[in-house]
């Protein structure tokens, strides 16, 4: 029996008829050995409600080929709770916390079934953040440090409470979902797309266009759409300029951590210039408004494309030589390198994505093995790996790709004439009914991951959102273990994980 | 009295001045126009203008400590003199006293900190107490350095004798000066054993003891930073001036951008250290202070090395 339907980020919507309903048992099975092999990894894993119970859909990503496994099952309304995967492979963690938490399934022998962020229509209204039992470790050496959730920058809240040794990190549990405002089901309100473009823009604030462009894609898959080379070359732009100025301010905001006033102030200037070219372009500096189904708004023009070339160049060039300084800078390196490990080993299990994932090896990008609008086309990436897994090698992964994109964004644009073809955003186009639509992109933090389901008439019935922070966290978990509690900040920055996107 | 009305208002001059030469100095090395020079001095007015708000765990330790730290910091501050002239307070042995009424103000600060029951600051005063207590010992040798090579024990007789030294002492003596700034950067929290400036509160020494502090309270506690900071800047001013030109005239601006200079740059072009690397980064001043000391000492009993 057919345990998969085999798809890929470029194709179309699936219609639901076609993705498999498999025995759990059987699936079960299947994954004990299959995810065992670190070229597949979940990208997706949630429960759905139909007429006779909860429906669950699987989608897991095979990087080797760039398929894209979709799968479903419907276990047995009276059926006693399913076996955990997280009990085999941790990175399903955070997506049956969350179905439990929704739907109170009870995953047998999962390790820790902690609430994933407390939504507003969780299954028990007497688990609330305030009453949250944080994990305790006995002892009479051993103190514990609550930090958040309300912190002393200016940053989102979040709860971590430390159990120490001394200034030694033992263990180190996060508690989320103070940011929680529904997106997902927001999504569902009404039919208006425009109203869900912006949705998608404020799923996380740093994100703006990585979210908006999954969006995006998503419609123009349900839609059946072919939006032109033009607006895909522009969009793969507006990432990868997003992507330059969330790593130039890492840059800068780690070095901040480490009071080390001069590149923190230099990077914070070159950041102004890229978010200032995107305003430039779209009227805004984070690139809301630039992203929206089947075309845009925002079309780049003959000025704006001399505009984005002369200031990346000018970038690039100012952080490089700052880049060069990091790299020979005895205090910061002493501060950043065999900080916060993460082996190789230990971002496989987790799941972990993105940019903090190849830090330690781990070739998790979009962009090469799931490529879709122009990635899939002229431009062929080169993901940037680096094997140490430390604060100085995500640091160093950041720095290489600025420069990359940097490159991206002018070879791409030097060969591109605009031509005034790119079409106005169309929010009324029909939806394909009953399918299940993926979109996967590589935002500047790794892998977002949003998928829908359509209902008969080809109106949106589901939308699930994932932001890359959610396979993440617990990585910025394990970095800190033995590490000193005073290490923690730079730990945390090294993978600016984003609250509200995980917390939606 | 003169003498000594004069001495104690440079001692001001400089306390109040030291902060605004680190602020501008680090705001040039930083490519920006800077606040304003006395901008420090403008908040802690605004400070002692606003009332104080306690949290219900502390006791009346927590409300006096800011008192005692202030306190012990300005007794310590008048026994200070600027080159050739004299302190306000001297008396033998002095050096003792100073040293110990810097050790009483940081024991209240910490006490303070423990009385909150909070995480941060029970942290904060382990940090401080350990580095406390492993910087002493530098500051002891350092001080008896300067003992050693006059005879006396109080701080106004040492510099006042000490401009008939030998030139072979000139190195001892810069080398005393240099133990001291170091001392300085420890005691006023800078980079690269703490930074001021952080809002990390898990990485935070000396600013962690004080966040329940508000109003009052706090000003007191940034004027004895003033006052502390200045008394490490002008020892280790007079020591260079002692080798050098021992007016006030040449030891006031020393001490004053001295000490500003070396914080402002240094917190602009490196970073701060690991919090476990900081005690190596102190004992290492204590092994040059001892070093200070022994190779003094064979100087002045004018040993063949």
């Amino acid at each position: 029996m057919k345990l998969y339907h085999i798809t890929n980020n470029n194709a179309q919507a699936v219609a639901i008829a076609d993705i498999p309903v498999v025995e759990y048992v059987e699936l079960y099975n299947d994954l004990k050995e299959r995810m065992k092999d670190s070229r597949y990894h979940v990208a997706h894993y949630f429960a759905t409600e139909i007429d006779c119970g909860l429906k669950f859909y699987l989608i897991i990503l095979d990087d080797a080929t760039g398929e894209v496994l979709i799968t479903s099952f419907i276990p047995d309304y009276y059926a006693e709770g399913l076996a955990s995967l997280t009990a085999l492979h941790a990175q399903f963690h955070p997506f049956e916390r969350e179905m439990h938490e929704l739907y109170g399934i009870p995953f047998d022998s999962h390790p820790w079934l902690k609430p994933l962020r407390f939504p507003h229509d969780r299954r028990d209204r007497e688990s609330t953040m305030e009453s949250y039992p944080f994990y305790t470790i006995d002892g009479d050496e051993l103190h514990e440090v609550n930090v958040g959730p309300i912190h002393a920058g200016i940053i989102e809240p979040g709860a971590f409470r430390f159990i120490c040794d001394g200034e030694q990190v033992l263990h180190l549990e996060i508690a989320l979902g103070y940011q929680h405002r529904g997106v997902e089901g927001e999504m569902l309100r009404n039919d208006n797309r425009l109203r869900h473009s912006l949705l998608a823009e404020s799923t996380a604030g740093d994100t703006a266009v990585g979210h908006a462009t999954a969006y995006a894609e998503l419609t123009e898959k349900l839609a059946n759409a072919d939006i032109g080379d033009d607006l895909k070359r522009e969009r793969m732009i507006a990432i990868e300029l997003e992507r330059i100025a969330m790593h130039l301010a890492d840059t800068g905001a780690l070095a901040a951590d480490i009071g080390f006033q001069l590149y923190q102030v230099a990077c914070e200037a070159l950041r102004t210039v890229v978010i200032n070219t995107t305003q430039a372009w779209c009227g805004n500096r984070f690139g809301k408004s630039l992203i929206r189904p089947m075309g845009t708004n925002r079309p780049l023009t003959e000025e704006k494309i001399a505009l984005i070339r002369k200031n990346i160049a000018d970038v690039r060039r100012r952080y490089n030589e700052v880049r060069e300084d990091i790299l020979e800078a005895p205090t910061l390196l002493a501060r950043f390198e065999q900080c916060g490990l993460v082996p190789k080993s230990e971002m496989t299990r987790i799941g972990g994505v993105g940019q903090a994932a190849r830090a330690s090896g781990l070739m998790r990008d979009i962009r090469a093995t799931h490529p879709s609008g122009f990635y899939a086309g002229e431009l062929k990436h080169e993901p940037i790996l680096k094997h140490e897994g430390d604060v100085m090698s995500r640091l160093a992964t950041r720095m290489d790709e600025v420069l990359q994109s940097a490159d991206y964004i002018e070879s791409t644009l030097a060969a591109y004439k605009p031509t005034g073809n790119i079409p106005a955003p169309n929010y009324d186009a029909k939806l394909q009914g009953d399918a299940l639509a993926l979109s996967l992109i590589e935002g500047w933090r790794g892998e977002i991951c949003h998928v829908a389901l359509t209902d008969s008439e080809g109106r949106i019935a589901k939308y699930k959102i994932k932001d890359p922070s959610v396979h993440n966290w617990l990585g910025l978990a394990i970095a800190v273990r033995s590490e000193g509690i005073s290490d923690f900040p730079i730990n945390n920055k090294s993978f600016n994980l984003s609250y509200c996107g995980h917390d939606l | 009295m003169l003498i000594k009305l004069l001495n104690t208002l440079l001692m001001i001059v400089v306390a109040l001045t030291i902060t605004g030469v680190i602020n501008r100095t680090r705001a040039v090395l930083a490519g920006r126009k800077g606040i304003r020079f006395f901008q420090h001095i403008y908040n802690v007015q605004l400070q002692l203008r606003k009332g104080a708000v306690y949290s219900t765990t502390t006791t009346t330790l927590f409300r006096i400590a800011p008192c005692v730290y202030l306190g012990a910091a300005i007794v310590a501050f008048l026994f200070i003199p600027i080159a050739d002239l004299e302190p306000l307070l001297s008396f033998h042995g002095d050096i003792i006293l100073v040293a110990y009424l810097l050790a009483l103000a940081r024991v209240a600060i910490v006490l303070a900190a423990m009385d909150t029951g909070s995480s941060f600051e029970g942290m904060g005063a382990a940090r401080e107490a350990l580095y406390g207590a492993l910087v002493e010992p530098a500051l002891m040798m350092a001080m008896a350095t300067l003992a050693l090579f006059c005879g006396y024990s109080s701080f106004a007789d040492i510099f006042s004798t000490a401009q008939e030294l030998d030139m072979n002492l000139t190195v001892v003596l810069l080398l005393v000066a240099y133990v001291f700034v170091v001392i300085l950067f420890i005691e006023a929290g800078r980079v690269p054993v703490d930074d001021p400036r952080t809002h990390l509160e898990l990485t935070m020494i000396h600013e962690v003891m004080c966040l329940d502090y508000s109003g009052v309270d706090m000003a007191m506690i940034h004027i004895a930073g003033w006052l502390k900071n200045a008394i490490f800047a002008v020892i280790a001013a007079n020591a260079v001036s002692v080798a050098i030109s021992f007016h006030w005239q040449f030891t006031v601006p020393l001490a004053i951008l001295g000490a500003g200079l070396s914080i402002g740059i240094v917190e602009s072009l490196r970073a701060r250290n690991k919090l476990s690397r900081n005690t190596t980064f102190i004992l290492t001043i204590v092994a040059m202070s001892a070093l200070v000391l022994l190779t003094g000492f064979l100087l002045i009993q004018n040993i063949e090395i």
